[in-house]
């Protein structure tokens, strides 16, 4: 029950950006790729998510990603983007249905797009237009449109796979906790979780695993509290960090140190 | 506005797509008393009862009315709606894949190249291509408009497209260019073609329905029947293409088979319906939008109510033109760009380039 990358190597032009990256992520965990600007974070999600094309292997539940037909795919795994530009006027419910319609239980739940947004905070949006939303609000409402797309976290005993790139970049603090506990109970439900982020100190805390990316390299893979450490950041961050630790949980928190 | 229930109690209000598929019924009973009425227009006085009355077998028609109706009306009522509704969806399919409302086959030349095909078959079919007309028999110009169809949408998409971005200038600028070559080509092999073959040509170029008989339906319905029936399984990929080729991906669209898939359907309908009624403009541009304005975009229904939409316009269109200007037949391509051209000028002139 798996998702794993092997010798995983992109490159543009002549830049590589990824150069025989290995790892595994585990279903019903909660796995964020954090790591400074140019790391290959992006281009990590992007290859997950079959945008990008790339040299090595990517095994989804024991099949190669590559040879896996798209329909097929699309019912094992959900990506959320970090903006999309829509180019005609749909409403927030016409968004949200088109995840429906990649569902293979649209049609014995096809009220699912209400649950969704319920569940993302957007009673009442469905006939708003989605070009008239914030920033926030839309990628709250891709959000739903990837919910409905895989509501349940495991089907037919496959467990399925969330894919996420930088999903709380736009959003207030309230809606950051939402949309984390979103992915949490999926990971809680059996679900494998995916997460690109920048916040260190969110995915601290809802974190089963973190990946720290530096120049391409995994720099180090594990629990919160060995890879949020003061060596780490001020190696991959070249800054002064102070890494703390939250008495209550022994979660690691992160702040800049104050130079005089 | 009507209110579902859901399990936990909870109302939902229902949305434009409820509402939406409420029109296409309506749209669908419109569309069969306006083809009921086309049977009634023309020279020969036919009215809604006598029509009626011979439909059941109550009274016998004239042999002449029953000629008029089974053998005149008839085929002309069938094209004309399989070519509207295919002209219809051809356009909002294309305005889809180029992600612009702009986009309609006639505006941005593949009608063009769907005429070339026909002028090449038409001309050289007794000479040079006579092999091949005789292996395709009616299906001969249908064919060779369907492939000149085909060849120009994927170069104008080639030119058009920048990292699976439309470019409006390019697509407009780059049907015009393309336009300008494809009508050489056709101004020359029409400078080649002999007496019979221009006449020919000249009825055809007009575009008009008039003329049409079963054998001609027989040789370009059923391609127009195969995408319309397809129309359903591509609102799918349309949908996902409006989020961009990245989400298409992520929903289960292969999305270079869906462009191809797409390409191919445009180029038939197109094909198909300008080989057999020339060069008849807008219906692709004006009834996908006048949906898009009342229904809303989503191509579930936008495709099923721009199709009804086209054939009940293009009904109207041909009975008008053949009773405006009576006994003689005004061509159907005058009717449609004298309502098109203007709608085409406020759609720019509102911004429909940029905001839809």
């Amino acid at each position: 029950m798996s998702l794993f990358v092997k010798d995983l190597s992109v490159a543009y032009n002549k830049k590589t950006v990824l150069d025989g990256l290995s790892c595994e992520f585990q279903a019903g965990q909660f796995s964020i790729i954090v790591g400074p600007n140019g790391s290959g974070k992006s281009t990590l999600i992007k290859a997950l998510a079959g945008e990008q094309r790339y040299a090595g292997r990517i095994v989804i539940e024991g099949q190669d990603q590559q040879k896996i037909p798209n329909w097929k795919l699309a019912t094992m795994r959900g990506v959320v983007p970090q903006s999309v530009q829509v180019s005609v006027p749909f409403t927030v419910r016409e968004i949200v249905e088109i995840g429906l319609s990649a569902s293979p239980t649209r049609i014995k739940h096809p009220h699912r797009w209400h649950d969704a947004l319920e569940e993302c905070g957007l009673q009442g949006f469905e006939n708003l237009y989605y070009h008239e939303l914030s920033g926030g609000e839309q990628q709250r409402v891709q959000l739903a449109r990837v919910r409905c797309q895989i509501w349940e976290p495991v089907y037919e005993d496959v467990p399925r796979w969330f894919i996420l790139d930088e999903p709380v970049s736009s959003l207030d603090i309230r809606h950051q906790i939402q949309v984390m506990d979103i992915a949490k109970r999926f990971a809680a439900g059996g679900g494998g979780v995916i997460a690109v982020m920048h916040d260190l100190n969110l995915s601290a805390m809802y974190s089963d695993r973190m990946i720290l990316l530096n120049n391409g390299e995994i720099y180090d893979n594990g629990e919160a509290q060995q890879v949020v450490s003061s060596d780490n950041l001020n190696t991959v961050y070249h800054q002064g960090w102070e890494v703390n630790i939250r008495e209550d949980k022994k979660i690691p928190y992160v702040l800049p140190q104050i130079r005089n | 506005m009507v209110e579902a229930t859901l399990t936990h109690g909870q109302s939902l209000s229902s949305g434009r797509s409820d509402r939406a598929w409420r029109w296409v019924t309506i749209l669908s009973i419109f569309f069969v008393l306006v083809a009921l009425w086309s049977l009634t227009v023309g020279a020969t006085d036919l009215n809604i009862i006598r029509l009626f009355n011979s439909f059941f077998g109550i009274e016998a028609l004239s042999r002449r009315d029953e000629v008029v109706l089974y053998q005149i009306r008839f085929p002309r009522l069938i094209m004309g709606m399989l070519v509207g509704a295919s002209l219809a969806c051809s356009g909002a399919i294309m305005q889809g894949l180029f992600r612009n409302p702009l986009a309609d086959p006639g505006v941005v030349g593949v009608s063009l190249g769907a005429s070339l095909g026909a002028v090449i078959m038409i001309v050289l079919g007794n000479s040079v291509l006579i092999g091949v007309s005789e292996i395709l028999g009616v299906y001969d110009v249908p064919i060779a408009a369907c492939i000149g169809a085909w060849t120009f949408t994927l170069i104008l998409y080639a030119i058009s497209s920048i990292r699976g971005q439309t470019s409006v200038a390019l697509l407009l600028l780059g049907g015009i260019a393309l336009g300008a070559i494809v009508g050489a080509i056709v101004g020359l092999i029409t400078y080649f073609a002999d007496d019979n073959e221009l006449r020919e040509l000249t009825f055809w170029n007009m575009g008009s329905l008039a003329g049409v008989t079963w054998p001609k339906v027989i040789s370009s319905a059923p391609l127009m029947v195969i995408v319309l029936m397809a129309v359903p399984f591509l609102a799918k990929m349309l949908n996902g293409f409006a989020m961009g080729e990245a989400v298409a991906n992520h929903i289960g669209i292969n999305v270079q088979n869906a462009k191809r898939v797409l390409i191919v359907a445009v180029a038939i309908s197109t094909g198909a319906a300008v080989a057999v009624s020339g060069g008849i403009g807008f219906i692709g541009l004006v009834s996908p939008h006048l949906v898009r304005v009342t229904l809303g975009p989503d191509h579930r229904y936008l495709l099923p109510a721009a199709g009804l939409i086209g054939a009940i316009l293009l009904i109207v269109a041909d009975s008008i033109a053949r009773v405006i200007i009576a006994p003689a037949e005004l061509p159907l391509g005058i009717i449609t760009a004298i309502i098109g051209g203007p709608f085409f000028i406020w759609m720019l002139l509102r911004g429909g380039g940029t905001r839809l």
